[in-house]
């Protein structure tokens, strides 16, 4: 279980240096999705279901939602990327 | 007229979005005329009004507008590297001393071991009723702390709605997001329905169970309430706003989140005047185990979900689309 533990934190250190050095915004809300993810089941291993449904359901769930819309909102995913106008010149 | 309007608006964007990727020279020259005349138009104080005409003046040649430009993005961009590591190995050095300074996990000694937690722990169950003793805590013994929370988060989805939400005098905008909604949703996308169509009734049925049981098992309002607002996210983006706009809208969202806030304010406000002191409660707190047991905490529970669970969908709907 110890072991389960740290191989958990150092994944959740590595996401988070992962998440400060990607350049794609894309990959770094997918990975912070991730390390919400490993923090959940963190605090199932520390005996704190509580906070790991509300982790779970809010670090990787919805937060990750506004950050995909936030990110389609300003044109930086999906099919109009660069090019958000596109279909009014037609 | 209106279309009128419309094209010109649209050329203009055209114009400077072209400026922006490909790097147009000449509304760039434009703009850094326009600056140039605007800052030097002070020192010669005679000849201004003619100075102040973008355009007209200062016709610099290309390459020296463009070093100059050039030259400023590379200072402030240096700048905010620098000033960005420094600021972030300052908080690095302060939360790593934070984290060293803090007593040994799971020491009994700690300071938090105190008479507070033992009461809460030993007769929380007798007293509220809840057998999880967390739902005992911050719905009866600290309801006052979470009714901040909720209206915490009602003045979030408050901020947001007004930030975000578009009025009706912003039709032309409203048209093109919903054009844009229509062309890039992915409407009929079979994977992602066939998948919504399992796993919106669980998320649903789970987010309910975990609200109804909140005062039984872990969980309560806020994560069910999560976890009810996500399914009902999937929905959306699955099948898109029509079917979702049925059963909830603004009218929906603003009755909801105002009765529940409305309800737990009336029922643990009095905390305000009796200072965080129990008041005799009336109900009766009921067999510990049982579903309808523990007082007013499983309606508490309910109206705290459905405040979290509209917040988290209206949030989602607004950032995407701007309405509801």
């Amino acid at each position: 279980m110890q072991a389960l533990l740290i191989l958990l934190l150092v994944l959740v250190l590595a996401c988070a240096l992962a998440v400060a050095f990607t350049r794609d915004l894309l990959t770094c809300a997918v990975v912070f999705m991730a390390q919400s993810l490993m923090l959940a089941l963190i605090w199932v291993l520390l005996e704190s279901p509580d906070l790991a449904i509300t982790e779970a359901a809010v670090g990787a769930g919805v937060d990750s939602l506004l950050l995909f819309a936030v990110l389609k909102r300003i044109g930086a995913i999906g099919p109009g990327k660069g090019e958000r106008h596109g279909p009014r010149e037609k | 007229m209106a279309r009128v309007r419309n094209d010109f608006e649209g050329r203009r964007w055209q114009r400077f979005r072209a400026w922006l990727n490909e790097g147009d020279t000449s509304l760039d020259s434009l703009l850094m005329d326009a600056v140039d005349g605007r800052s030097s138009a002070p020192q010669p104080a005679p000849s201004a009004p003619e100075s102040a005409d973008p355009g007209a003046v200062n016709h610099l040649p290309l390459s020296a507008v463009q070093a100059r430009r050039a030259r400023a993005e590379k200072f402030s961009r240096g700048l905010y590297r620098t000033l960005a590591v420094l600021i972030c190995f300052g908080l690095i050095g302060v939360l790593l001393a934070t984290a060293a300074a803090l007593p040994p996990f799971g020491n009994p000694d700690n300071p938090v071991h105190n008479e507070v937690s033992r009461r809460y722990i030993e007769q929380g169950m007798a007293e509220t009723g809840a057998v999880n003793v967390v739902a005992g805590m911050i719905l009866d013994y600290r309801a006052f702390d979470t009714l901040g929370e909720s209206n915490v988060l009602f003045t979030a989805a408050c901020a947001v709605l007004i930030l975000l939400r578009l009025g009706v005098s912003d039709r032309v905008r409203r048209w093109e997001r919903d054009l844009d909604a229509r062309l890039y949703e992915p409407q009929n996308d079979a994977i992602l329905q066939t998948l919504a169509r399992f796993l919106t009734p669980m998320a649903l049925l789970f987010g309910f169970y975990i609200v109804l049981n909140g005062h039984l098992s872990p969980g309560g309002g806020f994560s069910g309430g999560a976890v009810m607002g996500a399914g009902l996210i999937l929905y959306l983006n699955a099948f898109g706003y029509e079917k979702t706009a049925r059963f909830m809208n603004y009218r929906v969202f603003q009755t909801a989140s105002c009765a529940a806030l409305t309800f737990y304010a009336a029922a643990k406000s009095y905390s305000f005047f009796t200072g965080a002191n129990h008041l005799p409660s009336f109900i009766n707190a009921g067999i510990p185990g049982m579903l309808f047991s523990a007082g007013l905490i499983p309606y508490l529970n309910i109206a705290v979900g459905l405040v979290v669970c509209c917040t988290m969908y209206a949030f989602y709907t607004l950032f995407r689309k701007g309405d509801m």
